[in-house]
């Protein structure tokens, strides 16, 4: 009689499996510890009607990243992008954060959302307590609230008050210049068109005070057709319109106007026009459009910033948007910081980050700085012109002063009871 | 609320004829679509939630066509006839499949179709959004009418979707096809008996009502930034003109549409933010009144 051995599991080969498996399950954190790469989360959007906010900003991160890594990484870590679509819905963008962070062992995050979406990643940021910079959001009271402030989130976009206060200057200048008191506002309704144009409103009237608003409209975002709002403001007949549309909505709007002839009845400040995403879709651009700076890679008038727009273009054949410089700059602040602290540790980059000044091609006097006591970006070139249909679109831009912007920037703070 | 700028507006000639062709024009692109919408469904008994994608595949196409070509004419041609054509293979290649099926698999189906056709805008075109420009013999000053400023743009883009609805109208009452249509749309299975190729006119019908979704979408493209996705919300604004004026009739998608526009137009001066809501609640009061709509008949 043979003895057959016992079918099922041996000891031996349990205590091997057992093995095996413990060696498995530790690996992942082993590696992670001593991990050579360093992993940098990324939502943004990247489907949708807004795609070009993420792929543009992918593209501002790409370049940089590609910089730093050929200079040897985050203290000799090379960096990694994971780069995942919210759709542009804040719950996903929610969800996309958590889940880079918590599953895909992200150690920092670069938040490339629109307004909605950073709200809810800065949640995620006080959350879990990653390092995170958010590169899009020009809602001021992220970084102003002081119900806000985290000591790891910080802040590389411009700021809407920072334009309004800029824009509202330039625009009173004009507005006394040509008599212009009657105005109307056109923006879209929701927190950012609302916002900033209350903002450009306020300062407008302190620089300007006989400036009233006749009229005001507030179309949905994404509204395909603007035609009641175009004919309510020609009904009003103001001698001026501001308008915080952007994107497609502004080209559309554009399009739309135009054949009521509308911008040859009053002047236009329209503060996101200046931005080649825009300028180079309308097809029929009208002269002498009043625009804040997005991005274009006259302004600042400086061979590093034509540089780095041409090296831009080449690569991705288009020209770089406003959000393509916020995220590069986060990249670049990041590498500065991370060199400074040596360590790619989040919270010791977040340390170095705060107060640091580093050389732009983005600054207004060549260097930007991340002001340490709310952590949001200041210096950056910052001003307003006129557009013409063909390059270099924006031939003269007059520049905020930001020694002007900072003091009215306090006292908006105090007036908000942020300070 | 700002009722004295409503009143002021009834009181001023010049304002009511701004206002008022604002209404037109809004209504009558939204009119090519929902008429498009209602045919479908008073024919085929389809809900078809696609439909917005026809919109948005007109305008690719004749930005397309206008850029190659620089004409205006063929550029709309090329609007109505690629989406003629692609509906007509939509409906034979997919939705002949889906009509015995219950609503939620045709819904499934055309919500599929939906996303697809939003990523095959996507890689043909690009994410980012995209203008056609106004051809240049529409580059001239408005035309002022009794004091009211009317592009003429808009002008033609009324005509169009007037004569449209008329050949439509007349079409389906006086014609034989038409009265094969309205026979397919009572008694299908009778029609088929009778030796008519009823899979033919379903064909047929859909391909009309993609066509006229994509001269809507051809029409709006001089004007509206070109998008992935751009046909939902058409499409949502398509439902419920259709509802109002009833699933399957002409005449109600003409009044529901021109009644929606002037919402919107003289809404926006009288209650600049409840303009959207103004027009579900006006949507509610006629379901209410009417539960088939101001057309509809009721279903057997």
């Amino acid at each position: 009689m043979t003895k057959k051995s016992k079918p099922g599991v041996s000891r031996r080969s349990t205590l091997a499996l057992m093995g095996a498996g413990a060696v498995t399950f530790a690996t992942p954190w082993v590696a992670r510890a001593q991990a050579k790469t360093i992993k940098v989360g990324m939502p943004t959007i990247l489907s949708g009607r807004v795609a070009q906010l993420g792929t543009s900003s992918r593209n501002g991160v790409t370049i940089e990243v590609d910089k730093i890594n050929a200079a040897g990484g985050l203290a000799g870590r090379q960096i990694e992008m994971v780069i995942r679509d919210s759709k542009g819905q804040p719950q996903e963008a929610a969800r996309v954060a958590r889940e880079l962070v918590n599953t895909d062992g992200c150690e920092l995050l670069i938040d490339a959302e629109a307004s909605s979406g950073a709200f809810a990643v800065h949640e995620v940021a006080r959350d879990l307590g990653v390092f995170c910079i958010h590169t899009n959001s020009e809602t001021s009271s992220l970084t102003a609230d002081p119900k806000q402030h985290i000591p790891n989130a910080f802040r590389t976009a411009r700021q809407g008050v920072h334009d309004s206060i800029v824009g509202g200057g330039y625009a009173a200048a004009i507005a006394k210049a040509k008599g212009l008191k009657k105005w109307a506002t056109c923006s879209p309704d929701y927190a950012y068109g609302r916002d900033t144009t209350a903002e450009f409103v306020y300062y407008l009237k302190q620089f300007a005070p006989d400036v009233e608003i006749i009229s005001d409209a507030w179309p949905k975002l994404f509204q395909p057709d603007y035609t009641e709002v175009v004919t309510k403001i020609l009904q009003a007949k103001p001698q001026a319109l501001y308008s915080a549309l952007w994107g497609g909505d502004l080209t559309s709007y554009i399009d739309q106007a135009n054949i009521y002839a509308l911008f040859s009845q009053m002047e236009v400040f329209a503060v996101n026009m200046a931005d080649y995403t825009a300028l180079t879709v309308v097809k029929n651009l009208p002269k002498g459009i009043h625009s804040g700076n997005r991005y274009i890679k006259t302004y600042p008038a400086t061979a590093e910033n034509a540089a780095w727009a041409d090296a831009y273009k080449a690569k991705f054949n288009e020209y770089p948007t406003n959000w393509s410089w916020e995220n590069a700059t986060a990249m670049m602040l990041l590498a500065e910081a991370s060199r400074k602290a040596n360590s790619a540790d989040g919270k010791k980059i977040a340390d170095a980050m705060r107060g640091l000044t580093i050389k732009s091609p983005f600054g207004a006097d060549g260097t930007v700085t991340m002001r340490a006591e709310d952590q949001t970006l200041i210096g950056y070139a910052i001003g307003w012109g006129t557009t013409i249909p063909s390059e270099p679109y924006v031939p003269e831009v007059k520049s905020g002063d930001w020694k002007q912007i900072l003091a009215l920037e306090a006292e908006w703070k105090k007036s908000k009871g942020y300070t | 609320m700002d009722l004295d700028a409503l009143t002021g507006c009834l009181a001023s000639s010049a304002c009511l004829v701004t206002q008022g062709t604002s209404g037109f024009i809004i209504g009558m692109l939204l009119f090519l679509v929902a008429v498009g919408l209602t045919l479908i469904f008073g024919v085929l008994k389809v809900v078809n939630f696609s439909h917005g994608a026809f919109y948005m595949f007109g305008a690719y196409f004749a930005m397309t066509a206008y850029q190659l070509t620089g004409s205006f004419a063929l550029a709309m041609l090329c609007g109505a006839a690629g989406t003629a054509i692609l509906g007509l293979v939509f409906e034979r290649v997919f939705m002949s499949r889906v009509y015995g099926s219950d609503v939620l698999m045709q819904l499934l189906v055309c919500y599929a179709f939906v996303l697809i056709f939003d990523d095959v805008v996507r890689w043909i075109w690009g994410p980012e959004f995209k203008s056609m420009g106004m051809p240049t013999a529409f580059q001239v000053p408005p035309l002022f009418i009794g004091g009211g400023v009317v592009p003429p743009y808009y002008l033609l883009l009324i005509g169009v979707a007037l004569a449209v609805a008329a050949i439509l109208g007349l079409g389906l009452a006086r014609t034989r096809i038409g009265k094969v249509v309205r026979a397919a749309a009572h008694n299908p299975g009778m029609v088929s008996a009778l030796g008519i190729n009823t899979g033919l006119i379903y064909g047929s019908v859909f391909a009309l009502g993609g066509m006229l979704a994509g001269l809507a979408g051809a029409l709006a493209a001089p004007v509206r930034s070109l998008t992935p996705g751009m046909g939902f919300s058409v499409l949502i604004e398509s439902f419920i003109v259709t509802v109002i004026g009833g699933m399957g009739s002409i005449l109600g998608a003409l009044l529901g549409a021109l009644l929606i526009g002037l919402i919107r137009s003289f809404g926006s001066l009288g209650f600049p933010l409840f303009t959207d809501g103004l027009m579900y609640l006006f949507m509610v009061i006629v379901l209410v009144a009417r539960p088939t709509g101001l057309f509809g008949k009721e279903v057997a």
